[in-house]
């Protein structure tokens, strides 16, 4: 069972609460984008073994979306954050360095 | 190899059973090989069988992370059936279907498919049209299904409650020729097989990078060395990211943990597969007496090959609504397998950006049924390097085309 913790209403409670959203941080395709560019948009995802940046939403809360940090290996979470960040802020990347050293970082 | 007979076994009984010997080799891997394929779960072993069988090629290696079927194959709930509403899913589900069906003759090796007839329960009166019209178009793709009445429904299964609290049952989509097999011998009958073909099966090898030149597979690193390949089939299900990665493409799949249990054995009380897709819950007995559970996967990313307890309980609290008798069970065991999904909750058997690399993954929480299918498609794309009728729908390039095979919605829910 996962524990998160909202950034919007501080509210920590149990995954039961909160809704998944999947893959962070997706970069939207601009104007004059190629099919492979948005096809990479829309269908392709890192899906990584390790650290892992996701949308959530605060389902049975405050209803907000906010994004996390986890580890897939282990479900550890990193932290939690805003939504209205286009990168994982610096104190979210320090946490996950702090606990996993090999982390080649946010790409 | 020695061949499995009533003979056989009275030969065997007249000097205390030590002439069997090993069902399959486990050689040290050779420099190079014509095909490698990494992953020897069911489908990975499936389509080695079939590059020999159907294909003459058996300069093969399979190469596997941990020990054969100790993966999705090990994992899952052995459910075999053909119901689905579009044509390409139909077809490549039915070919696996009837290949079960002479499987044990084929590979000599007793898989014990049981037909015993796979119900699908209409739970609301949209699932009802939604099966109505499944049984249409399952008759006109020459699947053999039957939507049934209340009444025939308990009549298969006399321990359901047609009158639940949430969900009445209002009928069943009914597969007869549906049913399940044992997924452990699946994998070993086809090691055995394959071995036999002087293909090498080859556990504990764990591949760590894909070497590439040219845009064309030359090798793939691994635990036991570098290993020369000509082809290269990925069949790693919900590690095909990672394997995906190391070759240096993407694919639109995610990896989540679907979860199922089993209770303590029990004296036989339902002869075929009841599956309840609206409170999420299936449901089978097996040979043993237990009662083979699978539940629903978590949403987000895992690798972990547990579950949420939350999904036990909904699966549980379900059934517990459609089978009262469940709620006096014990549960003996729960267990997670890391699927892999796509989009369209269909699965993809592709070419890859690299020309002489294919890949066959995306079979999500559906994949035991499919297995023979999915290594005959698979093993023809491997071998001439085109997809044949089987699996050309399935490419994964049909996301950027927009041509779904979208069994996600036909489902309602995984499959």
């Amino acid at each position: 069972m996962l524990l998160l913790t909202c950034p919007c209403c501080g509210v920590t409670a149990e995954e039961t609460e909160f809704a998944p959203g999947g893959e962070a941080h997706l970069k939207r395709s601009g104007p004059g984008s190629s099919d492979a560019e948005f096809d990479s948009y829309m269908f392709n995802r890192k899906n990584p073994r390790g650290v892992h940046f996701e949308r959530w939403r605060h389902a049975h809360g405050c209803g907000k979306w906010f994004l996390a940090a986890r580890c897939t290996m282990t479900l550890e979470v990193f932290g939690t954050y805003p939504a209205q960040t286009v990168e994982p802020p610096a104190e979210i990347v320090a946490a996950i360095k702090a606990k996993r050293p090999d982390w080649e970082g946010f790409a | 190899m020695k061949h499995y007979s009533a003979f056989a076994i009275a030969r065997e009984a007249f000097r205390q059973h030590t002439g069997w010997g090993r069902a399959w080799a486990s050689p040290e891997p050779r420099a190079s090989y014509d095909v490698i394929i990494v992953g020897a779960g069911g489908h990975g072993l499936a389509t080695a069988y079939f590059l020999g069988k159907r294909y003459g090629i058996k300069n093969v290696a399979i190469l596997e992370k941990g020990w054969l079927g100790g993966g999705n194959t090990g994992r899952n709930t052995t459910i075999i059936r053909s119901n689905y509403l579009q044509d390409p899913s139909a077809a490549i589900y039915e070919k696996s279907r009837s290949l079960y069906e002479t499987m044990s003759q084929d590979l000599n090796y007793n898989v014990m498919f049981s037909p015993r007839g796979v119900m699908m329960l209409a739970q609301t009166e949209h699932e009802k049209r939604g099966y109505l019209r499944t049984e249409r178009a399952n008759a006109l793709q020459g699947v053999d299904t039957r939507f049934i009445s209340p009444a025939e429904v308990k009549k298969l299964v006399p321990i359901i409650n047609l009158d639940g609290p949430r969900y009445p049952v209002l009928g069943a989509l009914w597969q007869e020729r549906a049913g399940t097999a044992r997924h452990d011998a699946l994998a070993w009958g086809y090691a055995r097989a394959c071995s036999d073909m002087g293909m090498h099966v080859i556990e504990q090898c764990a591949v760590t990078g894909v070497e590439s030149a040219g845009g064309e597979v030359t090798a793939v690193n691994t635990t036991k060395g570098t290993i020369g390949c000509k082809k290269l089939g990925i069949v790693v299900a919900g590690h095909s990211g990672a394997l995906a990665d190391m070759a240096g493409f993407r694919l639109p799949v995610e990896s989540v943990a679907l979860q199922a249990l089993v209770s303590e054995p029990i004296k036989p009380c339902m002869d075929v597969v009841v599956m309840a897709n609206t409170v999420h819950g299936y449901m089978s007995q097996s040979d043993k007496g237990e009662m083979v559970i699978g539940g629903g996967a978590d949403g987000y990313n895992n690798y972990t090959q547990r579950g949420s307890w939350h999904h036990i309980e909904e699966t549980v609290r379900a059934l517990v609504e459609t089978f009262p008798m469940v709620s006096r069970l014990k549960m003996l065991r729960q267990w997670g397998g890391i699927v892999d999904m796509t989009g369209d909750r269909s699965p993809i058997i592709s070419k890859t950006p690299l020309g002489n690399c294919f890949i066959n993954c995306g079979w999500g929480t559906g994949g035991f049924k499919a297995t023979p299918g999915s290594g005959y498609a698979m093993a023809e794309l491997v071998a001439k390097g085109e997809p044949g009728p089987l699996a050309e729908a399935f490419s994964m390039y049909r996301f950027r085309e927009g041509r779904f095979i979208d069994e996600s919605v036909a489902a309602g829910v995984a499959h």
